[in-house]
Parts: C-alpha cells; sequence; structure tokens
C-alpha cells in the first residue's frame, strides 16, 4: 500500500523549478552510477586531524550506513559532504562537482539536490507542520498555492503524518518531529538524503518507523541515503553497505552480511557491544598502582 | 614577578585582539544583512511577520510607560514651575522632554529589552536547535530568511513606538496638570506650540530614534546569530543584547544631542 | 496567529505610528500654526542682544508673527545683526520698532515689534532702522548703583 503512495510522492519530480536547474528525471534514470565519491579526504580541526585518507563510493538507490563511536568523525564528514566545511586536503565529489571548489551560488544549487535530517529534526518551531514541510517548495519554486497544498499532503501521506498538518512542531512527540523532518526532507525529491543520527532518542516503534521509512523512500524515490548511526542492529536491517570509521580513518567495510561475519576486532566489538576490544574500556594512563602510589608503600 | 607581568600583558592584548575581531565580525555581518536585505524587502510578508511580534507586541509596554512618564513630568514640572510662577510652561516642558530626549531613549530602553531580547532568543534558539544550519542546507540564506526580516522590522517600528510614546506622554502630562491641578487648557497648548519647533525638536528626535532603531536590532540580530548553540549560550546573549544596547542607546543619544543641539538653548 | 489578523494589527500599528507622528507635528510643534518656509526676511541691528537665541519668536502685539534665524557680530560697528522670518500674511510699515523683550522676570527673550505710521512697508530683506537693546540685568543694577553712590555723595556734600 505504502508503495503506491510512494509512486504518488515520488511521482513529482517533473516540477518547474525557479532557476536553472539540471533536468533531475534525465539524472535519476542513470541510476546504480556514482553519486557521491570521496577521494582521500583529510580535515584537521586546529592542529588535530579529525578525517585521515577517507575514500568512499556511493552509488545511486542504495542506503549507505557510517558507523563509529562517538566522537570518530562521522558527523564531520557529513558536513563535509554538504560543503559546509572545507576539507583540509582530499575532495567530496557529489553528482560530479567538487563541493568545496563551487562558490556560494553553485553550492546552493548543489545543495536543492541533497537534504539532510538533523538528530532532532531541527523543525522550525514557528511554522506549522504543514509550512515546515513547504518550507523549501516555497522558496525555491513559483508554484501555484494549490499545488503547493497537493505536494505538501502527499509526503505528509508518505511519512504517515497527513492528518497533523495543522499542528505546531511542539506539540508533536520526537518520532513524530522526525518524520515531519523527513517530509520536509524530501519535499524537493532529493538525489541525496543525509541522516545524522535518525534513531537517537525514539522508543522503539519510532525506531522501527524511521528505519523503514529511510528504507522504502529510499527505493521509492530512486535516492541515495548516507545514515550516520551508532545504532547497529537496526541499521543493519536496511541498509545496504557500512563504512565503520574509528580514530578518522575508515576501520573497515562491507554489506550487512560481510559486517556480521566480520571477525575483524574492531567490527566485532562494535557490532556486538563488548565493553573491551580494540576499543578500550580505560582512557589511557599510567599503571595503576603508580597512580595509587602503591610501589612507595611497598618499597 | 616578570611572569606575572607577563602575563598579565598577554591577557590585555588578547582582549584588544578578541574585541577589534569581534566588532570586525559585526561589522560584516552588518553589511551582509544590508547586502541580503533584497529577499526581505521583495517578499514583505516576511516583514509583516516580524514587524507583529517586534512592533505590535511592544504596544502595550509603550503606551503604558510612556502615559506615566508624562504623568510624573507633568506633576514634577508643575511642582518647580509654580515655585516661579510659570505654571502654564508646564505644557512646554512636558512635550520638549518628551520629544528631544524621554520619548527616543526610554522608547529605545524599553524596546530594546521587550523586542531586542526576544529577536535574539528567539535567532539563539534556532541556531541551538540547528535550525538555522538546517535552512542552510536547504539552500536558504538564513541571513536573508530569518535575519534581514526582523532586522528591518525593528527599524521600522521604533519611530513609531517612539511617536507613541511621546504622544501618549503629552497626553499624561496634559491629565496631570490641566484635569487634575487645573492649568489652563489653552497655555498648556499654546505655550507648547510655541516652544516645540518642527524642524529642530521633532525631527531631530525622530532622527534620534531611528538611529536608535537601528542600533538596536543590530546589536539583537548580531547577538542571536553570534550565540553559542546552548542554553547557557542563549541566555548569556539575551542578557548581553539587552546591556549592550541600552549603553549604545545612552552613548549615541550624548553624541547625537551634542551634535543636534549645539549652540541651542 | 492567522495572516489576516495579522496584516490587520501591523496595518493598525502603522496608522496608530503614522498618526503620533502627525499629532507631534500638528498639534505639539508649530508645524500647523507657522511655517518658517513662506516668509520674509529682515534684519535689525541691536547694540546689545542680551540673551537673545536663535529660534527666538517675533511678537507683535503679542502675536507670534516670525522666529529670529540667525544673529551675526557686525565687526564693522561691533554690534549685533538680528535677522528674523516673518510671516507673510504681516505687513509692517518702515518704521517699525524693534525692541529685545523678555517675558516675565525670568523668561525667555523675544524680538517685540510695534508698528509705526509710515506709509511705505518693510520689504524682503529690508533693515529695521529703530531698535532698542535688551535690558541687561548687571547694567541696570551697575546703574542704580551708581546713580546711588552718586546721590550719597551729593547729600554728604550737602551736608558739608
Amino acid at each position: 500500500m505504502c508503495h503506491t503512495l510512494m509512486g504518488c510522492a515520488g511521482g513529482t519530480f517533473g516540477l518547474k523549478l525557479k532557476s536553472r536547474q539540471p533536468d533531475i528525471s534525465s539524472l535519476r534514470r542513470m541510476a546504480s552510477e556514482t553519486l557521491v565519491e570521496v577521494n582521500d579526504l583529510n580535515f584537521s580541526y586546529g592542529e588535530r586531524p579529525l578525517l585521515r585518507g577517507i575514500n568512499m563510493t556511493m552509488h545511486r538507490g542504495k542506503v549507505i550506513a557510517i558507523m563509529g563511536g562517538s566522537g570518530s568523525g562521522k558527523t564531520t564528514l557529513l558536513r563535509l559532504i554538504g560543503g559546509a566545511i572545507v576539507p583540509t586536503s582530499g575532495h567530496v565529489k557529489v553528482a560530479g562537482e567538487v563541493v568545496h571548489k563551487l562558490n556560494r551560488d553553485d553550492l546552493f544549487q548543489l545543495r536543492r539536490k541533497m537534504s539532510m535530517l538533523f538528530q532532532f529534526g531541527a523543525l522550525f518551531t514557528d511554522l506549522s507542520v504543514f509550512d515546515n514541510v513547504a518550507f523549501q517548495i516555497r522558496e525555491h519554486t513559483d508554484l501555484p498555492e494549490s499545488m503547493v497544498r497537493d505536494l505538501v499532503l502527499m509526503k505528509l501521506q508518505a511519512v504517515g503524518l497527513r492528518g497533523a498538518h495543522d499542528l505546531m512542531p511542539a506539540q508533536l512527540s520526537g518520532g513524530m518531529a522526525r518524520r515531519v523532518a523527513l517530509a520536509r526532507s524530501i519535499a524537493l525529491d532529493p538525489l541525496l538524503i543525509m541522516y545524522d543520527e535518525p534513531f537517537t532518542g525514539l522508543d522503539p516503534i519510532s525506531l522501527t518507523v524511521i528505519g523503514n521509512l529511510v528504507r522504502r523512500l529510499t527505493d521509492a524515490l530512486g535516492m541515495t541515503s548516507i545514515v550516520v548511526t551508532h545504532d547497529v542492529q537496526e541499521s543493519l536491517k536496511i541498509v545496504d553497505y557500512v563504512y565503520f570509521i574509528s580514530d578518522g580513518v575508515i576501520a573497515a567495510h562491507g554489506t550487512p552480511d560481510e559486517v556480521r561475519e566480520s571477525v575483524a576486532p574492531f567490527v566485532h566489538q562494535f557490532v556486538h557491544g563488548e565493553e573491551d576490544g580494540p576499543v578500550t574500556f580505560h582512557y589511557p594512563a599510567k599503571a595503576y598502582a603508580s597512580d595509587l602510589k602503591l610501589e612507595t608503600g611497598l618499597a | 614577578m616578570p611572569r606575572r607581568v607577563a602575563i598579565g600583558i598577554r591577557g590585555i592584548g588578547h582582549r584588544v585582539i578578541d574585541s577589534t575581531w569581534r566588532l570586525g565580525y559585526a561589522s560584516r555581518f552588518f553589511l551582509l544583512i544590508l547586502l541580503k536585505s533584497g529577499t526581505s524587502l521583495r517578499r514583505f510578508s516576511l516583514v509583516i511577520r516580524e514587524l507583529y511580534f517586534t512592533g505590535v507586541l511592544s504596544l502595550i509596554i509603550i503606551s503604558v510607560s510612556g502615559l506615566f512618564v508624562g504623568m510624573v513630568l507633568g506633576l514634577q514640572g508643575y511642582e518647580t514651575l509654580q515655585r516661579f510662577g510659570a505654571e502654564s510652561a508646564v505644557g512646554t516642558m512636558v512635550a520638549l522632554s518628551l520629544v528631544r530626549e524621554l520619548g527616543p531613549v526610554v522608547a529605545a530602553l524599553l524596546f530594546a529589552s521587550r523586542a531586542g531580547s526576544a529577536i535574539t532568543a528567539e535567532i539563539g534558539l534556532m541556531k541551538a536547535t540547528e535550525q538555522l544550519a538546517a535552512m542552510e542546507m536547504m539552500a536558504v540564506d538564513p541571513i536573508a530568511r530569518v535575519v534581514a526580516p526582523r532586522f528591518w522590522a525593528g527599524v521600522i517600528s521604533m519611530p513609531f513606538l517612539a511617536a507613541m510614546f511621546s504622544v501618549v506622554g503629552v497626553f499624561g502630562g496634559y491629565l496631570v496638570a490641566v484635569v487634575l491641578i487645573g492649568v489652563d487648557d489653552g497655555s498648556f497648548w499654546s505655550q507648547m506650540q510655541n516652544a516645540v519647533d518642527f524642524r529642530y525638536d521633532i525631527v531631530n528626535g525622530i532622527i534620534k530614534t531611528c538611529v536608535f532603531g537601528v542600533a538596536v536590532t543590530a546589536v539583537a540580530v548580531f547577538e542571536g546569530y553570534d550565540a553559542s548553540p546552548t542554553a547557557e549560550g542563549v541566555s548569556g546573549a539575551t542578557t548581553r543584547t539587552v546591556v549592550t544596547s541600552s549603553l549604545v542607546i545612552l552613548g549615541l543619544d550624548f553624541a547625537l544631542t551634542s551634535f543636534m543641539f549645539r549652540g541651542m538653548s | 496567529m492567522q495572516r489576516a489578523t495579522m496584516d490587520l494589527w501591523v496595518g493598525l500599528f502603522v496608522l496608530a505610528g503614522i498618526g503620533a507622528l502627525l499629532f507631534l507635528a500638528l498639534k505639539v510643534g508649530n508645524m500647523g500654526t507657522y511655517s518658517s518656509a513662506e516668509g520674509y526676511t529682515l534684519v535689525g541691528n541691536f547694540e546689545n542682544i542680551g540673551g537673545l537665541k536663535v529660534r527666538a519668536p517675533v511678537k507683535s502685539a503679542g502675536v507670534v508673527v516670525g522666529r529670529v534665524t540667525d544673529i551675526q557680530l557686525n565687526t564693522k560697528t561691533y554690534d549685533a545683526a538680528v535677522t528674523m522670518n516673518i510671516d507673510t500674511r504681516y505687513q509692517f510699515p518702515k518704521d517699525t520698532f524693534a525692541s529685545i523683550l523678555t517675558s516675565g522676570l525670568l523668561g525667555e527673550q523675544y524680538i517685540g515689534l510695534a508698528a509705526g505710521g509710515d506709509d511705505t512697508l518693510l520689504k524682503n530683506g529690508d533693515k529695521i532702522m529703530k531698535t532698542n537693546s535688551a535690558l541687561v540685568l548687571e547694567e541696570l543694577i551697575g546703574r542704580f548703583l551708581f546713580d546711588k553712590a552718586s546721590e550719597n555723595k551729593e547729600e554728604k556734600n550737602g551736608k558739608d
């Protein structure tokens, strides 16, 4: 049932957009080719290197997970792909264009083809659910209000929240807010959606709902999804490919099955959530005994 | 000891560099607002929405304070002037004080604490909840879409609010001096009209309010946009808006007054 | 908040603001009664202007007819050249008498015009020939003390 609905939601590529815009539908037909290419990417914050020598290839129509512990540089990677920050060396190519070489206008043109789902949705608190979803359509197209309304209701139907269209964001639960944000991010049928920790702070039901929506929307709209997460079990169910990042380098990558079977110590520890392993329980320190000044007592 | 001196000097240097950098950043931000005002002026409904929040919602505090300030001026003015037998000049005193000084300054101070702090908190909160980053990712410039409309709404509403403050204040003075105390109605108005000059007093007062409006809203939007994206960051920025813009208002008021009313009574 | 209600309130707000500005201009200020744009200029030389200031009113028979627009020191004669702007509705004969007066004991100083009987009228840029300087309190007191002193001397002389 949802697939026919997705068909509705997805069947709106032919919108005439305000300014020079490559024909999205023709781009979309060239499925299964590379959309995002990360080449030997380095990024350091001041003196401290956050990412070192990252290489990734992401194809159209796939859901890719980027996993890693907290502070391993996953969100930084998303910001680099979105062009919010400039790499120290190397580059990110999205739809054939080197992101950090674009000027502001061209970057904004490119961003119309991608969208990002923030950790807690980042809905505009002063706009209703309807206006939130309509925001991008109104900003970037000249469509008449009746058409905007149809489009918005279609997108909301796709995430199952058509009935909530006149609520304010403050009235929504965390899971609902995340779904509205999802509807908002597919408003202009992007080629690429980036999800920053979409599963954080959700109850198991909402978690499954969001996970399935990510998968279904990706399939129905033929887009590429990059999911940054540390929720291993949920993401392994829905993704096509996984990259593990640890200490700023790609520690391992592969399909979910390969990951589950992996014997690489880091992957094993991460997937099975073990307390000690390559990622140690203890922060590096002097020997316990010497810290407690025990050897002086013994001597 | 020399170590401590070095630390002290380094502290001074650090502060100077820091504040200069911040000032430059603020000026650049202000310039960006002006450059990106096209959208908000083309889509004026964005500004109207903010006019409601900054202008209409400030009306009550402005008119109530204006009434009381005018009434106090009437009372005090009468007290002082009747000693010299000049109680009919109370209208002049009330009107001149309001139009030249109290109208622009007090209205701007109230505006800074009512609307300025609200603007800072709103923009700061949008930043803290990643709404500005989300907008940026949607290829919509937050300065054009969020900051500029609020800036222009503040600039537009400030002169209106100050004018209303002065008018309500004059009525407050009238209420006390004429209705309660019994100063002659005719001489109250005629002496006022004789003494208040349109070009020198009223136009200068309006120029002042326009300058204050720009200053207060510029401080408010900058502090909001510059706030560190945490709860403490936003509350700190809100406090800074009220403190900074109050000081800026009073400083500018002195500068403008000495410039405008130089060599005059 | 409905869009239409918001528009209505903002419209009312703007109208009230414009109304307040008009009220200030017309009712509180002097825009309604007198405008300096339509007027003609007269000049008068005074030996001493006392505390007269630019923008002081010019009155005739107590009616405000104009304002002082400029005060300069004439370095040839070392007296004050006072320029005033008079409303075109009011015309004055050539032998009009201008004096600097004070309203009340401590009030502001203004120029009083007392019309003479001449048939020709003063025109734009004309000079008022008959002027009377301001009363300067110090001079008055000084003269009073001097008179008193000389009186005393005479009395003493008389007694001797």
